[in-house]
Parts: structure tokens; C-alpha cells; sequence
């Protein structure tokens, strides 16, 4: 039920209706729900519907924070290697 | 960037599994609940758990929107089908769940009703008008992700004419929930766990934003972090947990900015608002009846409202007695303490709603976790 998923907005045939690409498979959803749609941005597809827009700038930001985590674990192991 | 790979990446969950471990202090246990069936499927499905350590277990709530469902309202449905003759348009993971009298609505389907799966709210309608000389009924279920949409479809139908079509609302509350997990008649029934925070549910978060949890947070005294359904995601959640414990704050964190503000949907808030209102009291599968936990259909669409157009009325159902899904929704019980789990109950023939919706805790852990013994699962 709630497991929607990122997809790319790859046509928008009128204002209301956006063409996503699941992974290869294209699939018309309504865009009823959110504003400023365009092609190429990622949106949460559920039930036929975009629930919201994924924000490029706060995805790479999170990711980052990840990487972050792992060099901070890198740095411990290599002190504690050397102590 | 695909927003999914990127955040299922094996080594970055070391990293993140290191930091965690790093953080849990070794000399207290850390209980967190997932509410939402999707980070219990993620947890199962990518074996976060065994990346955690021993001191750091996560409980399973009740944010599976088919587990919650009281047979009474699937009840409702399959008289629609098999009474009123209508043709019934249900989600896939609702046709399933076993019923009163030995029914589900595909096993209606099987004693001649029409029962139709449709993947939206928008093909019922559709159906709806291409067939007008039938009347046409969306079964609507689900949490706050479903219900926009659900309010699309009424106004559409409205601004339409279609007089065929219409809706059973059992759309049902996420903060009702976690108030009732916090602080219900039914916890001195089932008992409760103690809790040290929520992680807070993603999809459903990005319509109503992450205020509405502000209030558990400083009423209850629990922190929230709201997180994405990807494995790392509901790590770096945990990690954000903990360190809120450990420094005894209770706040409202968003892991999942990507796609949750503050704010929420404006959009879809408001069109839920115009189309529906707060239902007095509402059962819940295992939680008992919670006062404003549901919406149903405003005065001004009752046209399209299914209870009033075709007189339905609810009654309650007791589960099956051996059925351990109510403890497990408050997170009181395991799956594997439940004496059906894979054996009588399995997701080829489920006896109670949590095997039923891939989503359930019991699917996900007889799918991905049966084969570990003992632990946190």
C-alpha cells in the first residue's frame, strides 16, 4: 500500500497527467496533487497519483552525510590500528 | 541518481552500522518503533537488524493500513458485492483478508460478485463510467498517502455527474495511532513496550509534513525521526535516535528532507479537507475504537458516500481467538510468538491481517526472517 516509489518525469501530454519511467516501464500518473511539475524531475508515484517532488539538492546533501560516516568509522579504525 | 540505489549501498551501511554501534551506550537498551509497514518490510527485506547491536531493538507498529482494517469494514465491503450487487473496486492486498463466515472479497468474487483489483482510485471511475447502468463502489483504505487521492476521484465524480460511483471511506489517521500506541484503554489488555522513540513514516509525511508529531515530542516525551524507506535511510533514522536519547532530547528530526518539510502537501491537505471531515470514532484492527482516527465523506459530497447511498451499517467482529495480530500491532508480541505464525497462518493462507499485506509484520518477517532463530528478528 504505501510502498510508493521515485520515478522520472519523462512526458507531460497536458497539466494534469505526467508520463514516469519505472525503471524501463512508462506509466501515466495524475499530477492532481502537486504544483510546478517538470520533465526530469523525480516525483513519489502512489496509486496512479504523485504524492510530492524529491529535492536533488537534499537528496545529494543525505547522501553525503552517509559518506561522511563512513570516513569519520575510517578515521577510528586507522587511530585505533595505530594506538 | 535514481533516489534508490544510492540509498542501499552496502558499504555506506557499514559505515552507518559502525556509527551506531559507536553511539548505543553499551549499558542501556534502546526500543524504537517503526509505525510504518514500509520500513518494516525495509528492515526485514535489507536485514537491518542485523546490523544493529544486541542493545538497539526496533518493534514493529501499526502503520500497515490493510493489518489495522477491523473484518467488520471488509465485512461491509463483500455485502456490496454479494447484497447490493454492485461492482466492488478494492487495492489488491485488501482482497485477501480473511472475512466473517469463511469470506474475503476473492472468495466473494468466486460466489458471483464482482469484485475488481484496480491500482488507483481513478481507474474505479473510470469503471464507473463505462458502466452506468451498474452502481460502482471504491473500497478507499489507507493512511494519508491514499487519501488525496481518494478526494481527487470524489471531486472529479462530482464536477463529472457520475451517479453511479462511490466511495466506502475507511481512510484512517497516522498521528491517531501513535497516540493511541502512547496512551489507550487497550494497553492494560495487551500491555505495552517501552518505547524510546518513533521513527516516523515517510510517505505519509510527505503530505501532512513532519508538525504534526511536534506534539508527541513534547507531550509524551518521545523523540521522532522521520525517515525514507530505503535501508540507509532507516539507519541513519536510528542513529539519529540514539542520540537523541543519549542526550535526552525529544525533538522532531526529518532524515527524509529529500522529500518531507515541514509543512507537508498544502495542495493535498486542502483537498482532503474539503471533501473530508473527522469521524467521531473509528475501530482499528488490535487497537480497539480510537475517537477522531478516521475521516469520512463530507455533507456536501454524501452523494458519493457508499454508507449512506446504500444504508451500511458496521458491525464489529471479533478476531479469530488464537490470532495474535493485535499484540503484534502495538508491538507487544513478535510474529514468532504468536502460535499460528507459519504454521496454520502463512501468506498462502493467512488467518490474520499481519500475513495478509506484504507490508505486515508477520509476511515480512515469514519472507525474509523465518530462518533466523532467536533475536530481535
Amino acid at each position: 500500500m504505501c510502498l510508493a516509489i521515485p520515478a522520472r518525469v519523462v512526458e507531460m501530454p497536458d497539466a494534469d497527467t505526467a508520463i514516469v519511467d519505472l525503471g524501463g516501464v512508462k506509466k501515466a500518473v495524475s499530477l492532481a496533487l502537486i504544483d510546478d511539475v517538470a520533465v526530469g524531475d523525480y516525483v513519489i508515484v502512489h496509486v496512479g497519483f504523485a504524492l510530492n517532488k524529491l529535492d536533488p539538492v537534499e537528496a545529494e546533501r543525505t547522501l553525503a552525510l552517509f559518506a561522511q560516516m563512513n570516513d569519520l568509522v575510517a578515521a577510528q579504525d586507522a587511530a585505533a590500528g595505530s594506538a | 541518481m535514481k533516489y534508490i540505489d544510492e540509498f542501499r549501498d552496502g558499504e555506506l551501511a557499514k559505515g552507518l552500522a559502525a556509527a551506531i554501534a559507536a553511539a548505543a551506550r553499551p549499558e542501556r537498551q534502546y526500543a524504537f518503533m517503526e509505525f510504518c509497514g514500509g520500513h518494516t518490510h525495509a528492515i526485514s527485506r535489507h536485514g537491518v537488524t542485523d546490523l544493529l547491536p544486541a542493545n538497539v531493538r526496533m518493534v514493529h507498529g501499526p502503520g500497515c493500513p490493510v493489518c489495522v482494517l477491523p473484518i467488520g469494514r471488509i465485512d461491509m465491503a463483500i455485502r456490496l458485492a454479494l447484497e447490493h450487487r454492485a461492482i466492488l473496486c478494492s487495492y489488491g492486498d485488501c482482497l485477501r483478508v480473511p472475512a466473517s463466515g469463511g469470506l474475503s472479497l476473492l472468495k466473494a468474487k468466486s460466489h458471483g460478485g464482482d469484485v475488481r483489483m484496480v491500482y488507483s482510485p481513478a481507474d474505479a471511475l473510470e469503471i464507473a463510467r463505462e458502466n452506468p447502468a451498474r452502481q460502482v463502489v471504491f473500497f478507499a483504505i489507507g493512511f494519508e498517502t491514499t487519501t488525496p487521492p481518494s478526494a481527487v476521484v470524489i471531486k472529479q465524480a462530482a464536477a463529472l455527474g457520475v451517479k453511479n460511483f462511490s466511495v466506502l471511506c475507511c481512510h484512517v489517521l497516522t498521528p491517531s495511532a501513535i497516540m493511541s500506541i502512547l496512551e489507550s484503554p487497550e494497553v492494560r489488555r495487551w500491555g505495552t513496550v517501552p518505547l524510546d522513540g518513533f521513527v516516523g513514516p515517510a510517505h505519509v509525511s510527505t503530505v501532512i509534513g513532519s508538525r504534526p508529531y511536534e506534539f508527541f515530542a513534547a507531550e509524551y516525551r518521545k523523540p521522532v525521526v522521520i525517515a525514507g524507506f530505503e535501508p540507509l535511510d532507516v539507519m541513519q533514522a536510528i542513529l539519529m535516535l540514539i542520540r537523541q536519547v543519549n542526550e535526552g532530547r525529544c525533538q522532531v528530526e526529518n532524515e527524509f528532507t529529500r522529500a518531507v518539510t515541514r509543512e507537508g502537501n498544502r495542495k493535498a491537505q486542502d483537498l482532503v479537507a474539503e471533501v473530508f471531515e473527522l469521524r467521531r470514532s473509528f475501530e482499528w484492527r488490535g487497537m480497539g475504537t480510537i475517537p477522531y482516527s478516521a475521516l469520512a465523506i463530507r455533507q456536501a459530497f454524501a452523494d458519493f458516500d457508499a454508507e449512506r447511498r446504500f444504508a451500511l451499517e458496521y458491525h464489529p467482529v471479533p478476531d479469530h481467538k488464537a490470532c495474535d495480530c493485535g499484540a503484534i500491532l502495538r508491538g507487544v508480541k513478535e510474529p514468532r510468538d504468536c502460535k499460528l505464525f507459519g504454521s496454520v497462518c502463512t501468506p498462502e493462507n493467512p488467518i490474520g491481517s499481519c500475513m495478509v499485506s506484504s507490508e505486515g509484520a508477520c509476511a515480512a518477517y515469514y519472507t525474509y526472517g523465518r530462518h533466523r532463530e532467536g533475536g530481535a528478528g
